[in-house]
């Protein structure tokens, strides 16, 4: 097998040489269960090591460590934001939720299953690039509302939302505000103080940290119910041993992420710029998502090329060593087109024809350029043979 | 993922291309769903002399088509009638369970472009045919 050029990296990234190198120890030697720190050293050690993960995710994103919660992905995160706040407040009489189309299914199924015990959910539509507004929050907004959840950014078109306008209006009703950052984390800046966050989620594969391991932030005197019962692990908020390898990796990787930041984005912007600009260039092609390079993530690129099937297109990449997708990794098990794409108008047809290029730090302009030479290859190809492509257009 | 033989039909797909005037055409299929298949076939004398076909769709819709030309290329009308989506399944050394729906749209789009050369016969085709299902809805999806 020749070089691998991987550019699916909103599905997942390659695990970072440093910290799998700073997770390693926490394996074989430095095995101690955290919960035995007042006992013995390799105990004590685990402990550190984790108070010291909490610490770097404290300072990526602006809170304070004591305000951060490890737990083992994030759909983990979202789950226990979005039912622990439900639980917490569904006594007091709140049982309204508010959402948008265009949620990770961490997301969107989770507030489907409090549907079936009795929450009543709005789901905001975007708009063609995938924005919603604070003041569509607003309006949506009653007296019985227990939680507003928007992502930060978008993980199969890149639309980065307006969270410190949303978190804004949300604390001004009183009503908490939670945002699955699993996409922006270490992609964009996040200051949750800011953008007025109370509850963040986060997924360390994302940004070059191992999978199986997730955080989320819950701001001081928001108080949503426990997900995971058992033990006295995070604070007596998540019960299970906690995965201390796992965790040291996730530390170190959003600290790699947010430190190197400006610099990863500027790289990441150019390579995404570069594909789009010539994926464009190819006749009969369109962007999904923003048209404003600043309000959409650096990494991601999403383009329909019209009569020509994603999957065949992705088949051919793939025989040159090119990992891309043709939408959310989680949903290619299945055939049903996007529900991104389709909240934001995408016609069916062509959401079958999209394909989304993510960068990660990896990526070279050489991998930008190879992956556009395909597509100028292979479009016309896929077209050649396409039922619904006609030499005319 | 996809057998040796999908992929070497995917990347290789025989007769791919239309022919003009040709003496039955049949579609089949939906953009929305992803799979469309336009089957052209020439016919002399009850025989299949050259089949064409266009797939919009998944390496497996690419593959099923292509093999299906080449089981019913050279045969007589009855024979390409035989032709069974489970024969193309077989042809192919599989395919995943999700994309059977791909080899069903194969075999209906060979019917669908004999029904074609029968009606330009002014013949009825569902007698011999069959009914031939031009939407798909072997697929399941939902989408209408």
């Amino acid at each position: 097998m020749s070089k691998i050029i991987y550019v699916d990296n909103a599905a997942t990234t390659p695990v970072s040489k440093t910290v799998f190198e700073a997770m390693a120890p926490y394996f074989c030697e430095l095995y101690g269960n955290p919960s035995n720190a007042n006992i013995y050293d390799i105990g004590d050690t685990a402990k550190k090591a984790v108070d010291k993960a909490r610490a770097q995710v404290a300072k990526a994103i602006n809170c304070s460590p004591d305000e951060v919660y490890f737990t083992s992905c994030g759909s983990e995160s979202d789950n226990w934001a979005i039912k622990g706040t439900a639980r917490a407040l569904f006594s007091k009489g709140k049982k309204h939720i508010i959402t948008t189309a265009i949620e990770h299914h961490a997301v969107i199924n989770t507030v489907e299953a409090l549907k079936k015990d009795g929450f009543d959910i709005t789901i905001l539509p975007v708009d063609s690039e995938g924005f919603v507004t604070a003041q569509q929050v607003k309006d949506a907004i009653r007296p019985d509302t227990a939680l507003v959840t928007v992502m930060m950014a978008n993980n199969e078109i890149g639309t980065i939302e307006p969270i410190a306008e949303i978190g804004a209006v949300c604390r001004e009703a009183g009503v908490w505000f939670h945002t699955d950052a699993v996409q922006a984390a270490g992609a964009i800046p996040i200051d949750v103080k800011a953008q007025n966050v109370d509850m963040l989620s986060m997924s360390a594969h994302k940004f070059n940290g191992p999978k199986g391991v997730g955080a989320l932030y819950i701001k001081k005197g928001i108080n949503p119910q426990n997900l995971i019962d058992g033990g006295a692990q995070e604070r007596r908020h998540r019960a299970g041993t906690e995965n201390v390898a796992g965790i040291v990796g996730l530390g170190e990787a959003i600290e790699l992420a947010t430190s190197g930041l400006d610099e990863k984005m500027k790289q990441e912007a150019a390579l995404r710029n570069y594909v789009i600009e010539h994926a464009l260039a190819i006749e009969k092609t369109q962007l999904n998502g923003p048209k404003d390079m600043s309000r959409r993530l650096p990494n991601n690129a999403n383009i329909g090329f019209l009569g020509a099937e994603s999957e065949s297109i992705l088949l051919f990449l793939d025989m040159r060593g090119i990992c891309a997708s043709s939408g959310s990794a989680c949903a290619s098990s299945d055939l049903d087109p996007s529900h991104v794409l389709l909240a934001i108008g995408v016609p069916h047809a062509v959401a079958n024809c999209s394909l989304r290029i993510s960068f990660g730090v990896q990526n070279t302009m050489d991998d930008a350029k190879t992956v556009c030479e395909a597509l100028e290859e292979y479009v016309p190809e896929v077209r050649r043979r396409s039922a619904i492509w006609h030499v005319n257009g | 993922m996809y057998s040796e033989k999908v992929m070497d039909h995917f990347s290789h797909p025989r007769n791919v291309g239309e022919i003009e005037n040709a003496d039955g055409v049949g579609e089949v299929g939906n953009p929305k769903c992803g799979d469309v298949m336009k089957m052209y076939l020439k016919i002399d004398g009850g025989n299949i002399s050259d089949v064409k076909f266009k797939t919009f769709g998944c390496g497996a819709a690419v593959a099923t088509s292509s093999i299906a030309t080449e089981m019913i290329k050279g045969k007589s009308i009855e024979d390409a009638l035989k032709l069974t989506n489970r024969a193309v399944v077989e042809a192919l050394d599989g395919l995943p369970p999700v994309k059977l729906h791909c080899s069903v749209l194969a075999e209906q789009a060979v019917k669908a472009a004999l029904s074609d050369y029968y009606r330009k016969q002014g013949v009825d085709p569902e007698p011999i045919v069959g009914k031939v299902e031009d939407e798909c809805h072997a697929c399941e999806c939902g989408i209408e």
